[in-house]
């Protein structure tokens, strides 16, 4: 018959990646996004002051956080242009297929604005990430997949609304607090040198929520599309 | 399908009176009546905090407030959106629609107390507490629900949203409340509020169980109230279909 | 031709699509064998497009009962793997080419080979020398093709179109018709939504005329007496609504 929810969901993450490919519009945003964000972030603190050690972690969060944002405004903005989405809906692939296809598009693209804006903080703030590197990548990983589960769905969600760009920030962001407390605590301590035992329970935390809100999400998809 | 376009409610008069029939609201009357009374008793009959003197009165608007929030109002707008996911059926949204715009106000009152609390108290407005800041989010969470429901029309469209983002909400809670706390754990203040000291004498005690039952009487009058606004609506705009 | 009567491939007794209090499909009953077309008039907003809709999957129905080749709907992948939707947008990607978004299709339905099927069904609609251009680069008609062939290329045993004709010059609507009647010869069964009289009853063994929901007339194109139809027509589309 079609594909199994697996491969219908790599077709669809294909499919969007291929044509953000083509565009690069959303990407390139986030992008100058995110390093304009650095640099300006640096002029907004005392440099004497406040250490760049103790800003970076925040600023490199904030960043994420709303560069990500972009970048999932624009995931379902493809599907309603021309009613797109009603060839995903009449065809056999499952609705769950359609939200990991979109998932997994939006995990691409978030984690490569994370490596982005981790250089251009890097650069800025004159940062060594020698220290705990994969555990770092693993934090940053695991936010990703917390911030696209919520930001998917709720972009598939405020597409249909008429404050579609105002919405979905004010809709995700109290989800992302669960995140990026976490994700950003682990970070500081981390990059601080210490050692990893002592986020172990951040780590748990971010996972936990992954797990809820991954399945949450899934299965609350069909719910959001008219039928 | 044309729907004329109907504002949104505004939050609910506090008339004693539906609009409708006139018919007199005796369920807010007794619920006001019973919340000035537990004031009364609160403010000259309760015996004063040794340690924070006359403005730990607060405290008993303050948790039967975020009680009645979160475990009455956010707890129905969730228990509303599991219900017509299931069922389908239209008065369920309604309720939650009621119970949301009901709840804000609660949520509200607790923003308000607390800070006057606090600074009346220790000396700062804001205090990142656990409970304090997840009432925070409690509030962006129902703000963000109701502006959602603002910016949408189709009835069905944005009964299914809201119940969405309803369950969602309530998965969302425990969470913010845990890292919270963990954050607070981490990085220790000298002020923390204790809004609910179990240890309290039995006057006091009383008084507080008392304002708590006022105060969940109020919401549900309010309720009442709201979703009798909603029903009228609804049949309004069906009329018109 | 066969001793057993044919099986239906679409069937529908007293289907129902609600919306609210509105029926915007009130009791439709149809049946549609192998190799048949059922030419779809009526005038704005009788519904046609929402029938439609149901039978392809993207609706469920309110009401009564419907089936694609014996499948009841809401009938999930196995129904709507058989059925090809034609709507009045065409569902293409702009940014990806012809040949990308046919293939993209025939993946999701699980086409076996898929680079060859998208091949040979733009070849079908006169595109294949355009097939590596993006959408958007392309004219209105030949986007349509485009779209035809995207719906055909899983070879769906029921085609649903919607006013399919319209953007197409006369060179596409010639090679559109010509792959309807193919499609009718290899067994499938099409349901054709159209204003245009002419080209509805060029290609349909059966025609109906849809108001309010419900099917008015109903009837084999064999037994029908073009005067009177144009005559009926124009009293029931053209000056109803």
């Amino acid at each position: 018959m079609g594909p199994s929810l697996l491969g219908a969901a790599l077709l669809i993450a294909r499919k969007d990646l291929a044509i953000e490919f083509r565009t690069r519009t959303a990407f390139f945003s986030a992008v100058v996004f995110g390093v304009l964000g650095a640099a300006i972030f640096y002029f907004a603190w005392d440099p004497t002051s406040v250490g760049a050690l103790e800003l970076a972690p925040g600023v490199l969060w904030m960043i994420f956080t709303f560069a990500g944002l972009l970048g999932l405004q624009r995931s379902f903005s493809t599907e309603l242009a021309d009613r797109a989405m009603d060839g995903l809906l009449v065809s056999p692939v499952s609705r769950e297929a359609i939200y990991m296809g979109k998932a997994l598009a939006n995990l691409v693209f978030v984690c490569a604005v994370e490596v982005v804006a981790i250089l251009a903080v890097a650069l800025f703030y004159n940062m060594s990430f020698s220290t705990h590197v994969p555990a770092l990548a693993l934090f940053a990983f695991l936010a990703a997949v917390g911030l696209v589960a919520v930001g998917t769905l709720f972009s598939a969600m405020t597409v249909n609304t008429r404050l579609a760009e105002l919405l979905l920030p004010v809709l995700s962001l109290p989800f992302f607090v669960p995140v990026v407390i976490p994700a950003a605590q682990a970070t500081a301590k981390l990059l601080a040198g210490r050692p990893l035992a002592e986020v172990a329970g951040w780590l748990k935390v971010l996972v936990a929520f992954d797990i809820v809100f991954v399945v949450a999400c899934t299965l609350a998809f069909p719910f959001t599309l008219e039928e | 399908m044309s729907e004329s376009v109907v504002r949104e409610s505004a939050p609910p008069a506090m008339a004693p009176s539906t609009p409708k029939t006139g018919r007199i609201e005796w369920l807010l009357i007794v619920a006001i009546l019973a919340v000035i009374g537990t004031g009364v008793r609160a403010i000259y009959f309760t015996p004063m905090d040794s340690l924070q003197g006359a403005v730990q009165k607060i405290f008993y608007v303050h948790v039967p407030s975020a009680f009645v929030a979160l475990y009455m109002a956010f707890a129905l707008v969730a228990l509303m959106s599991a219900l017509f996911l299931w069922l389908h059926d239209l008065r369920f949204d309604r309720v939650a629609e009621s119970s949301a715009e009901v709840g804000v106000i609660f949520t509200t009152a607790v923003l308000c107390t607390g800070p006057i609390w606090a600074k009346a108290a220790w000396g700062t407005w804001w205090t990142w507490d656990a409970r304090l800041t997840s009432t925070l989010f409690l509030w962006f969470m129902y703000v963000g629900y109701l502006v959602m429901r603002g910016a949408m029309q189709d009835r069905m469209m944005r009964a299914r949203y809201s119940a969405v983002l309803g369950l969602l909400g309530a998965l969302l809670i425990p969470f913010i409340h845990l890292s919270v706390y963990l954050f607070r754990t981490m990085h220790p203040r000298p002020i923390v509020l204790k809004p609910s000291a179990p240890s309290l004498p039995p006057d006091m005690l009383q008084t507080f169980l008392l304002a708590l039952c006022s105060f969940a009487l109020l919401f549900v009058a309010l309720l009442r109230i709201r979703y009798r606004m909603a029903v009228a609506r609804d049949a309004l705009l069906e009329e018109n279909d | 031709m066969l001793d057993a009567a044919p099986a239906a491939v679409v069937e529908a007794h007293g289907l129902t699509r609600r919306y609210g209090m509105r029926r915007a499909v009130d009791g439709v009953d149809l049946t549609l064998g192998a190799g048949e077309c059922l030419a779809l008039f009526g005038p704005n907003g009788a519904g046609k497009t929402t029938l439609l809709r149901v039978l392809a999957g993207l609706l469920k129905p309110s009401g009564g009962t419907a089936r694609i080749a014996g499948v009841p709907l809401p009938g999930g992948p196995a129904a709507r793997a058989m059925v090809g939707l034609i709507s009045h947008e065409h569902m293409l990607y702009s940014a990806l080419t012809a040949r990308e978004n046919v293939e993209f299709a025939a993946r999701l339905y699980g086409v076996r080979d898929a680079r060859g099927a998208a091949a040979h069904a733009l070849e079908r609609m006169h595109v294949a020398e355009r097939a590596d251009t993006p959408v958007r680069a392309l004219s209105r008609g030949l986007q349509q093709r485009v779209s035809i062939a995207r719906a055909m290329v899983h070879d769906p045993r029921v085609v649903l179109l919607d006013e399919p004709f319209t953007g197409l010059d006369a060179a596409g609507a010639a090679a559109l018709t010509v792959m309807l009647c193919d499609l009718k010869e290899g067994g499938a069964a099409l349901i054709l939504v159209t204003h245009n009289l002419a080209e509805g009853l060029e290609v349909a063994t059966h025609a109906a005329i849809m108001r309010a929901g419900q099917f008015v007339r109903q009837e084999p194109c064999a037994t029908l007496d073009l005067t009177d139809y144009t005559a009926a027509y124009r009293e029931l589309v053209t000056h109803g609504a």
